[in-house]
């Protein structure tokens, strides 16, 4: 049986979420001394980060600095890259999320990603894109997906824009829409901690803001890892920022810390905007 | 020198050389059609697709036995061909690291660019002379391993064409590697890869070359795959070097058919596949 079999079972759909299943201060996800290679180039070295649960953290640091690698670590993304592989341990609830008895697909449920551009499934509707997640575990029962389908659209914030289309081609939305539907379609299976990979990359300021005030909803019921290229970005969502570089991360801390008062210099060089 | 003239010259000179182009590129197409209609057309009759052929010296008759067994004969050759050629299509794109997928693309090529009557010699000994006697089956395994690397590739390049961030979307979402790839990756493509395996089914609808030493051919309706049987392309050659006037009408009027065939095969499946698939972009 798997370590995580406990919470999998959990499989009774939160009818009403719960506002917040943990006390603020509770570490939801820690990595310790986590280092990812691609073959034999490391790419991040020995990484020891603590995610608080219901806090929005940021990843920043320049192109190549290894935080979207690092951020694949955590829900197991990484080794599907080529010749991709970790070392270090990552805790989920205690429970190292590498440990031989895990079942991926099992942990990145309960870890959800949403990537740099949207990437609805083109052959369905906005139905079963919201869907898919529930599906594939098994979950077909009809009353209970339309339920869930409503409530993670208005989580997303795309509810009232969709919901007279439901059966509609996910690809007639726009772009911003569309990655509001992967954030619904990520938070369906109802997940502990949400990754976001530069989810604003490929959208115009608007859809942007729209997702960034997301952000702070989602917060009361996920613990939110997001990178982001966007220290304005960083600055205005997150709780909680750690600076990376060159594969080693340089700095952690409160946001308003980080951005104000950085401990190291090559941070303090970075968010005055003089390299990266 | 007036600039914009120049440049507008320019454009049209270009746009004017591309459509010749394009008119060059179709008027075989159109040519073989019209001939094809104005000769074959006037001894189409009810007769041509209902009865078998009228003993030789006798006027009157019909190709159904070789319509009906080029229907066996490719029918039989796609329940071969598509699966092997659909599942090895898939693996390539999937492990595209792997040495087996190394060699079976390179196998694939060399099969690909192998003449057909080759492969029918190959059949023939295979099949035919150990069994001695021809078959349609013997046709049909010919026609599958024609089959095979076309369908193989197309496969894998349609599959190439999806971005891996859907892939990477689906296992995210916590799907198996295995659904993965046949409801997010293949589900994506699959207009294309039908496209693909149309294609390859009309390539070897019409192949003669390959059926000359295994189907043999036949005078007779029969439904036996054990035993030799009649094809449209086969037919088409029987008629069209026979001595008789009304023998080469006859062939101009079975190669008419077995487009027909073709045509109404792949019209079918397409509209069956948008009716099915049916989304938008």
């Amino acid at each position: 049986m798997s370590d995580l079999q406990p919470v999998a079972s959990r499989t009774a759909p939160p009818l009403v979420r719960a506002p917040a299943r943990t006390s603020a201060s509770e570490v939801r996800m820690e990595t310790v001394e986590v280092s990812a290679m691609y073959g034999k180039f490391t790419a991040v070295k020995e990484v020891s980060l603590r995610f608080a649960a219901n806090r929005v953290h940021a990843l920043i640091g320049p192109s190549g600095c290894g935080k979207s690698t690092f951020l694949r670590a955590l829900n197991r993304m990484h080794e599907l890259s080529e010749h991709g592989w970790i070392t270090g341990r990552v805790l989920l609830d205690g429970q190292d999320i590498y440990g031989s008895r895990v079942n991926a697909m099992q942990l990145r449920r309960r870890v959800g990603m949403v990537f740099q551009r949207p990437t609805p499934f083109p052959t369905m509707s906005i139905y079963d894109n919201v869907a898919a997640g529930l599906r594939v575990h098994g979950r077909h029962r009809r009353a209970e997906l339309d339920t869930v389908v409503e409530q993670s659209l208005q989580q997303a914030a795309l509810w009232d824009e969709v919901k007279e289309r439901l059966r509609a081609s996910a690809m007639t939305l726009s772009g911003g829409q569309q990655q509001r539907l992967c954030i619904a379609r990520t938070v369906a299976p109802s997940p502990d901690v949400v990754l976001l990979d530069e989810p604003t990359a490929s959208l115009d300021p608007q859809s942007t803001q729209r997702i960034e005030e997301l952000l702070f909803e989602l917060k009361r019921d996920y613990t939110i890892v997001i990178v982001t290229h966007n220290m304005q970005q960083a600055a205005r969502v997150s709780d909680t920022t750690s600076f990376f570089y060159m594969g080693t991360m340089v700095e952690s801390g409160p946001t308003r810390q980080i951005f104000t008062t950085p401990a190291d210099e090559q941070t303090e060089a970075y968010i005055t905007g003089r390299f990266g | 020198m007036n600039h914009r003239g120049l440049r507008r010259g320019v454009s049209n000179l270009m746009v004017g050389l591309v459509t010749g182009v394009v008119l060059v590129a179709l008027l075989p197409l159109a040519f073989i059609l019209v001939n094809l209609a104005l000769q074959g057309a006037g001894s189409l009759s009810l007769d041509f697709f209902t009865r078998t052929p009228a003993p030789a010296g006798e006027s009157g008759g019909g190709v159904v036995h070789a319509i009906v067994g080029t229907l066996i004969i490719v029918g039989a050759a796609s329940a071969i061909g598509l699966p092997v050629g659909l599942a090895a299509g898939i693996y390539c794109a999937e492990y595209p690291a792997s040495r087996l997928t190394w060699t079976t693309r390179f196998v694939a090529d060399v099969l690909n660019g192998t003449p057909s009557i080759v492969v029918g010699v190959f059949a023939w000994a295979w099949i035919v002379a150990t069994q001695r006697h021809f078959s349609a089956l013997a046709g049909s395994a010919a026609l599958a391993i024609l089959m095979i690397p076309m369908v193989l590739r197309t496969t894998e390049e349609m599959i190439k064409l999806v971005p891996s961030s859907l892939r990477e979307a689906a296992l995210a979402l916590g799907y198996p590697r295995w659904r993965t790839s046949l409801s997010i990756v293949v589900r994506t493509t699959l207009p294309g890869i039908v496209t693909g395996s149309l294609l390859a089914v009309a390539r070897i609808a019409g192949e003669t070359a390959p059926l000359l030493f295994t189907a043999l051919g036949s005078q007779y309706l029969s439904f036996r795959p054990d035993q030799p049987m009649a094809a449209l392309p086969l037919t088409v050659f029987t008629y069209a070097t026979g001595p008789y006037e009304e023998w080469h009408r006859y062939a101009w009027a079975s190669a008419l058919v077995l487009i027909l065939v073709v045509l109404v095969l792949s019209v079918g499946a397409r509209l069956a596949i948008r009716r099915r698939f049916d989304f938008h972009g």
